[in-house]
């Protein structure tokens, strides 16, 4: 933990100079299952890491517990130093969370830039009932300028801006969580399988749109993905987990080439 | 003691009959998610059954037929009906649009049985024994009361044996477990819903025969108050345990009798409560008993398998729609209020006037069902707390109506607030049922208080005076009611279109997305409790001011719980998401029974009947349309007329 800070590059094996996020000893069950056991993970401040494992392994689990969705049965999860693990759901939010999901979780009936001007007015905090009541409760030119901004990085929502969200494919559909995540300037962001379901094109839109958020506003993002070929182009480090335990964890290289890794996949496959 | 034996013995029958409705309640829910509030109408027609099969001056049938018939026969006919009809396509809706169905059918169905048997109760209901009495531990008990016992002991206990011992109870059980996984190993899981609904509907019209000659008449309230006891014993089951169900059920009926025996007599208030034990038993256990609140989704290991829900039918609307519906919309209401103003006799001018301040209080629903999302089964209530403290708040300090029905607005805030901050805990189906706990608690304990409905007799109020204008002219006050709802509406809007009608759509439409987000659930859901609390509460003191007074009559005429439940039904068949569907429902509450009744051959009395049970049987057609059937089949028609619609489709208001 205390190695002199060298070179900007991701030196291979180095452990991080200020830890972020931490989580320790994660346990969670489910009525017989034990989904997590005494799970560990640790994100720099800058960093984007992945968490793989095959189906089942307790990903969207971790993801829920580190959240707020789910409290664990056991452990610890702290923020910048401070204990998040009571922090409710809504209030993480505050502290610079974000984040996309599995299963989609959109809003029926919205258009996608109503989705968007939902979140950042939850982020700015700055709508109440008075103010509705005062005819202030329309979008304002700041939000609309935020969600221009936003779209100027996921180019493929500009067409669809204005549609209701009922008429966007899947791969759309993950583009708008992505947006309505980072409209809100996140300092760390959560990405649960952005890439199922999207195409080519939109796929590599996605891993561009990452590794520019983490570059300019140097986001920090734990990215759950099947997909190793966008994990192995942007993942600085690597998380697996396999029937709820940490399997492995460092460099993604390292990782990949790891034996039990390699079984832990072809055994879920076979 | 033999007297504290007395009252436990004398209980135990009427607990019995609580216990057999809750085990039908708990076997619905485990196995189709159906917390299903009709059965204490299916109860009700069993009941009528029964008596009309047996009584003497009726078809006098011996009573093992009369039994068959009404119990074996008429119960698990109605259940497979029901199921059949509607509640195998709403397997898969969300608990809300299940319940609102049942909801419907509660309204809908004793409407039914009253248009077809009068609305005079019926009295001295025969029971399926003789009337003769036996000594038991030194205490004498009706013949019916054993048999109660007895029947209730063997039901329950077939019951048991059927899910231990058979293969259709083990299905059954699987079912409940998981129905996704059932249906992977080849159990038909559509024929096991359909056996469940069978078994629990004979369950609920056993109660219904059982139930009868412990009342001197048969009378839906009665029943309804029974399926609310059932609730409370279902609850304290945790919804899943028959034991413990039973358990609850009798000591339910033993503790009232136990009240009955020993609570002070000549107090109003004992008095209240009563006959308020189930209610508050209910609600004592929503908020506490641990249990309760486990997520039946998460229970379920193939629940994250599922792909996610479709979403819900076309919410898109053309734009040329919205536009004509307001240009009809303004004409109608501009031409229909100088008509009500100009023209018609003093009659219907007061029945639109009513229509008008029942739309401003409708609109109250549009906001916390519509937009909010929460199922409210108290808006009548919180609509009579309005009433009685503008009354009390005029009487005694004298305020100007006006000033004292704003006041009372703010009141009502503040008590619907407190009953949301601990129900929003429990969320969903538990929310409504917490809501209509308070509306009775409020109907039989705090409304015939003195400090309140001013006991015996009522408090009067005055009509308002506003810049020296005296509205006591019946038309003027039709215009300041128009006035007021104008307003409404408009606060309506502006909380759709703003900042919390946004929050709202987000928590409404997926929650887990909107508090990630940073939107605090119970913040927004207190707020548009509170403020539909308030609209409520500033309709009832509007009540209260045309009608000249507020008391006990008024509310019975009224406001009372039952109304809340016709309310609601009413707004969400038209639509609960727009204001123009709620001022819609609010005319059509006093109109459309008139209308029917101006068909020659339908009396006033039948044509109201009429109308209810279509208020009713429109609430079940919620799960397919939850944007209103009406406005659906607007959109549908004008798609029709207009294909290129889809072009210009725009998200709707
Ligand atoms: N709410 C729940 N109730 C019961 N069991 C659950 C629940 N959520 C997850 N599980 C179980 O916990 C285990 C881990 O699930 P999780 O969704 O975290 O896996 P995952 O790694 O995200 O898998 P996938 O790649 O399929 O998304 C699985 O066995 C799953 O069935
Ligand atoms: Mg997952």
């Amino acid at each position: 933990m205390n190695d002199a800070p060298t070179a900007a590059s991701p030196s291979p094996a180095a452990t991080t100079p200020r830890p972020l996020l931490v989580a320790e000893g994660i346990t969670k069950r489910f009525a017989g299952i034990c989904a997590l056991d005494r799970v560990g993970i640790d994100v720099a401040d800058g960093e984007l890491v992945g968490l793989i494992g095959p189906n089942g392994a307790g990903k969207s689990t971790l993801f829920a517990c580190l959240t707020g969705l789910l409290p664990p049965d056991d452990g610890a999860v702290r923020f910048a130093d401070r204990d998040i693990t009571d922090t409710p759901l809504h209030r993480r939010a505050g502290l610079g969370f974000a984040r996309t999901f599995q299963r989609m979780e959109l809003f029926a009936g919205m258009s996608v830039r109503d989705h968007l001007i939902v979140a950042v007015r939850a982020h700015n905090g700055t709508g109440s009932l008075v103010r509705d009541l005062l005819f202030r409760g329309r979008p304002t030119a700041a939000e609309h300028d935020a969600v221009d901004a936003v779209v100027a990085l996921v180019p493929s929502l500009r067409t669809v801006i204005d549609q209701p969200i009922e008429a966007l494919g899947l791969g759309l559909g993950r583009l708008v969580e992505l947006a309505r995540a980072l409209i809100t300037e996140p300092r760390m962001l959560f990405l649960d399988e952005p890439t199922s379901g999207l195409d080519q094109a939109e796929t590599a839109e996605l891993a561009a749109v990452l590794q520019s958020v983490q570059r300019d506003h140097g986001t920090t993002i734990v990215l759950v993905e099947h997909d190793l070929t966008t994990v192995q182009a942007i993942c600085t480090r690597l998380f697996v987990l396999d029937h709820g335990v940490r399997i492995a964890a460092g460099p993604t290289a390292d990782v990949l080439a790891d034996p039990r890794v390699r079984e832990a996949y072809l055994g879920a496959g076979a | 003691m033999t007297q504290f034996l007395t009252y436990l013995l004398l209980g135990i029958p009427i607990g019995c009959v609580y216990a057999l409705m809750a085990t039908g309640i708990v076997v619905t829910y485990k196995t189709s998610g159906v917390l299903n509030l009709a059965f204490g109408a299916q109860a009700y027609v069993s009941g009528c059954a029964f008596y009309v099969l047996r009584s003497p001056d009726r078809l006098g049938l011996p009573m093992p037929v009369a039994f068959v018939l009404a119990v074996l026969v008429l119960g698990p006919a109605l259940g497979v009906l029901l199921d059949r009809a509607l509640y195998r396509y709403l397997r898969t809706a969300p608990p809300v649009a299940k319940l609102v169905t049942s909801l419907g059918l509660l309204v809908a169905i004793p409407q039914i049985l009253q248009l077809k048997l009068g609305s005079t109760p019926l009295t001295n209901p025969p029971g399926v024994a003789s009337d003769s009495t036996i000594a038991v531990a030194g205490v004498n008990v009706s013949t019916n009361q054993v048999a109660t016992m007895v029947i209730t002991a063997l039901a329950v206990a077939g019951l048991t044996l059927m899910f231990r011992h058979t293969s259709l109870g083990l299905q059954m059980r699987a079912v409940v477990e998981s129905p996704r996984l059932t249906s992977l190993t080849g159990v038909d899981a559509a024929r096991i819903g359909t056996i469940a609904w069978m078994l629990s509907s004979a369950f609920a019209g056993l109660a219904g025969v059982l139930l009868a000659p412990l009342f001197s008449q048969l009378s839906d309230i009665d029943y309804f108050t029974v399926l609310v006891a059932a609730l409370a014993a279902a609850a304290f089951g945790r919804l899943t345990s028959v034991g413990l169900t039973l358990l609850g059920g009798v000591a339910l009926g033993a503790a009232q009798k136990l009240l009955d025996g020993y609570a002070p007599s000549g107090s109003v208030f004992w008095t209240g409560m009563r006959g308020s034990l189930p209610f508050l038993s209910l609600i004592l256990l929503l908020l506490f008993w641990p249990g309760l609140r486990q997520n039946r989704a998460a229970a379920d290991p193939l629940a994250g398998v599922d792909p996610p829900p479709p979403p819900p039918a076309a919410a898109t609307r053309d734009r040329r729609l919205t536009v004509a519906t307001y240009a009809i919309a303004a004409v109608v209401i501009v031409g229909g209020s100088y008509v009500t103003y100009a023209v018609v006799d003093d009659f219907w001018l007061q029945l639109v006037t009513h229509g008008v301040i029942l739309a401003l209080v409708f609109l109250s629903i549009t906001l916390i069902t519509g937009i909010g999302g929460q199922l409210s089964l108290c808006q009548a209530t919180f609509c009579a707390v309005g009433c009685f403290a503008t009354a009390q708040l005029t009487d005694r300090t004298g305020m100007p109506v006006l000033v004292a029905a704003c006041v009372a607005a703010a009141f009502t805030a503040v008590v619907g607030a407190l009953v949301a901050i601990p129900a929003l805990r429990l969320g969903g189906v538990y929310l409504a049922l917490a809501t209509l706990a308070f509306a009775l608690m409020f109907e039989n304990v705090i409304m015939p208080l003195e400090a309140v409905s001013g006991g015996s007799r009522a408090v009067r109020v005055p009509r308002p005076r506003f810049l020296g204008i005296s509205f006591g002219d019946d038309r003027r006050f039709f215009l300041l009611s128009l006035a007021f709802l104008g307003l409404a509406s408009l606060v309506v809007v502006l909380v759709r279109e703003g900042t919390t009608g946004r929050f709202l759509h987000a928590l409404r439409t997926s929650e887990t997305a909107a508090a990630s987000l940073g939107i605090d659930p119970a913040r927004a859901k207190v707020t548009v409790f509170a403020l539909s609390a308030a609209i409520a509460g500033f309709g009832g003191g509007l009540l209260a001011t045309f009608n000249g007074a507020a008391g006990r009559t008024f509310y019975q005429a009224e406001l009372n719980y039952f109304y809340g439940l016709v309310w609601l039904v009413l707004v969400i068949t038209l639509g609960s998401q727009s204001a123009q569907a709620a001022i819609n429902a609010g005319l059509s509450f006093f109109l459309f029974p008139r209308f029917l009744g101006l068909i020659p051959f339908l009396d006033q009395s039948t044509a109201q009947g009429v109308a209810f049970v279509l208020f009713g049987l429109g609430a079940i057609t919620y799960a397919k349309f939850p944007e209103g059937i009406i406005e659906s089949q607007t959109r549908r028609i004008t798609g029709r007329l207009f294909p290129s619609s889809r072009a210009t489709a725009e998200v709707a208001p």
